[in-house]
């Protein structure tokens, strides 16, 4: 049973369809993600969950309640903003208390709450600060310690560590979902980052230009994306064009070597035709690993140290491959303009459309 | 040590002058109504006449109050042309301008025209009546200071997120508009109301015509009847200017939660040390 539910919700703005017959259903607790690229439709449909826009059709519930056309200040939602959105008049105790406060709760319970809220997100010891004081992790701490005060049915974050430098992203990212779990609230959040969606997401939904492509936990989106859009836009591919041998076994014939795949990861074969056989970066190995490893030649172009891996461009035929190894300090690396061999194994292998 | 270039330095001399030495005459000449010596006398006369204090109690009052209906008015209008009609911007840009474009003589005719014996509402012939369109035409000569005062001040703020913010916490419009907006946007409420109070507190043209007991018609009667106290006046007038701007600038520029003063060092700081033995 769905906790929050979105039933075919369209929204237009004029001649312009931004969501399109969305459907969705989350768990109580659920951590869920929105992921896609700028203008996809994601922050409309938590625009719509949070009642700040009304969809065109469709029907949105949460806890069994018909919430589409009731106003956002009636619905016990809980929102993070990627600008903080803290009331620059109100000190961070007034911040978290307001909430509270509008929802007329006495004094002695609004002083209790917002104590266990700071206490929560360990910023206590900053009640008496107002948000200029603060920096932009600990303002986004207090944004996130109001929104909750209220005990909210549902909590939706638009995009909120966008803001913030790569260190604080990371550790707030980790303390959102542990106060998450802690605290077992329904969650969805918004982010155009791939990286944010899959470390923290129970599922994720990926969506391209007002639907959901695929929706699945993150190892499946990652491993087995269904639709080319999927596959491309969340981590690097490496894309060869293989010709099919025969449809029934899942042979293909790339470059000339004959590859037997366990799956067609779903797509329709047929003998003969041309389609795209995809392969992750980390796909790929300087030794064989197994008997039925496919190798490949070529020539390293470029080597970028990204601390933990190594990013190597190899030139394999006419084609640029994208290639992550581990940074291991004892085994030495190939050189830019040296020959290497790469292998893969066929089991990694996507295979998608042309 | 750092030079300043000799021609800007120049012009700023020069427009120094220009605004400083015909204000120093006058307050040389206001203070040389006795013979011979130099003294307040000019002041002392004026403040001693009942009719100053009571003309400008009645502007001050007015003023106030128009500042107050102004602030009523302007605040939910700029918010809500910002928030859900930021197209017809221009439009209340332009209206608000037009105290500036319509001479106030044409502005309190029209009022004695509409608000007359015949009237459906004849305001002017009681006295609340007309004290009442005194404050109305001074909301409306406030409109383009306190507009734009407001509009920037609700600029400088993101009010969009904020009101969505503040709804997702269950606030109402009312409330979002009393704890959230009006707050923010009081330092710049407070500087359209000191450009308003120093513009109404000595207006001549609406209180005369209305035939209001104001300070406006009280200092050109002065100018009129007498030579040292108009003097005094025109200097007292323009301590008050000053005043009203230098506040407005302690308001514009003050954060919340910051003192008007710097804290005062407490006593026990200038206490001497103890030396441990």
């Amino acid at each position: 049973m769905s906790f929050l539910t979105l039933e075919s919700v369209s929204k237009s703005f004029g001649a312009n369809t931004v969501v399109k017959e969305f459907d969705l259903g989350v768990r109580k607790g659920e951590f869920i993600s929105f992921l896609g690229p700028s203008g996809c439709g994601k922050t409309t449909v938590l625009r719509m969950v949070a009642g700040f826009e009304t969809p065109t059709s469709g029907a949105i519930t949460i806890d069994g309640e018909d919430v589409t056309m009731l106003p956002a200040n009636k619905r016990r939602i809980g929102m993070v903003f990627q600008a903080y959105a803290l009331f620059p008049n109100m000190n961070v105790y007034d911040n978290v208390a307001f909430g509270l406060k509008i929802n007329g709760m006495d004094n002695a319970a609004v002083d209790r709450r917002v104590r266990d809220m700071l206490d929560m997100i360990a910023l206590g010891h900053l009640a008496d600060r107002y948000p200029y004081q603060m920096s932009g992790g600990q303002q986004q701490r207090v944004a996130l310690a109001r929104a909750l005060a209220p005990q909210p049915r549902v909590l939706l974050l638009d995009e909120p560590l966008s803001a913030l430098d790569a260190k604080i992203r990371l550790s707030l990212r980790e303390d959102i979902r542990k106060i998450q779990r802690e605290l077992g609230i329904t969650t969805v959040f918004v982010t155009h980052d791939q990286e944010e969606a899959l470390s923290i997401s129970d599922r994720v939904i990926v969506m391209n230009k007002g639907r959901a492509d695929q929706m699945g936990t993150p190892s499946e989106i990652y491993n087995r994306p269904k639709t080319r859009f999927v596959a491309e836009f969340v981590g690097t591919l490496n894309m060869f064009d293989a010709r099919v041998a025969d449809a029934g076994a899942n042979r293909l014939n790339l470059a000339g070597r004959d590859i037997a795949l366990p799956s067609s990861s779903g797509a329709a074969l047929r003998n003969g035709e041309t389609v795209k056989l995809a392969l992750r970066p980390e796909a790929f190995y300087l030794d064989a690993q197994r008997p039925d490893d496919v190798p490949l030649e070529g020539r390293v172009q470029h080597m970028g140290f990204h601390g933990s891996i190594i990013r190597a461009k190899v030139t394999v035929g006419e084609q640029t491959v994208t290639i992550d190894m581990f940074n291991q300090a004892n085994v030495a690396m190939p050189s830019v303009g040296e020959p290497i061999k790469l292998y893969f194994s066929p089991a990694d292998a996507l295979v998608l459309a042309a | 040590m750092k030079r300043y270039p000799a021609f800007p330095t120049l012009i700023v001399i020069a427009a120094s002058l220009y605004f400083l030495v015909p204000l120093y005459a006058t307050f040389d000449f206001s203070l040389r109504m006795e013979r011979g010596v130099l003294s307040f006398a000019a002041y002392r006369d004026v403040f001693q006449s009942d009719t100053f204090i009571s003309t400008l109690t009645f502007s001050a009052v007015a003023s106030l109050v128009a500042i107050l209906l102004g602030a009523l008015i302007i605040v939910p209008t700029a918010y809500w042309v910002r928030l859900k009609l930021p197209r017809v911007r221009p439009l209340v840009e332009f209206l608000t301008l037009l105290p500036l474009i319509i001479p106030p003589v044409v502005l309190v005719f029209g009022y004695m025209r509409i608000y007359g014996n015949n009237s459906f509402l004849p305001l002017t012939t009681t006295d609340p009546g007309t004290n009442l369109l005194l404050v109305i035409g001074y909301t409306v000569l406030s409109l383009p200071y306190m507009f734009r005062a407001v509009d920037n001040g609700m600029a400088a703020i993101d009010i969009a997120t904020l009101t969505e913010a503040a709804e997702s916490l269950g606030a109402s419009r009312f409330a979002i508009i009393r704890r959230v907006i009006f707050p923010n946007v009081r330092s710049a409420i407070m500087a359209g109301a000191f450009l308003t109070f120093s513009i109404s507190l000595g207006e001549f043209v609406m209180a005369s015509l209305l035939n209001r007991p104001a300070f406006g018609p009280y200092l050109v009667q002065m100018g009129q009847d007498y030579a040292y106290q108009p003097a005094a006046l025109a200097i007292m007038a323009f301590v008050v200017t000053w005043a009203s701007m230098a506040l407005m600038q302690v308001f514009a520029t003050r954060k919340p939660g910051q003192r008007f003063l710097p804290r005062m060092p407490r006593l026990s700081t200038f206490a001497p040390r103890r030396v441990q033995s």
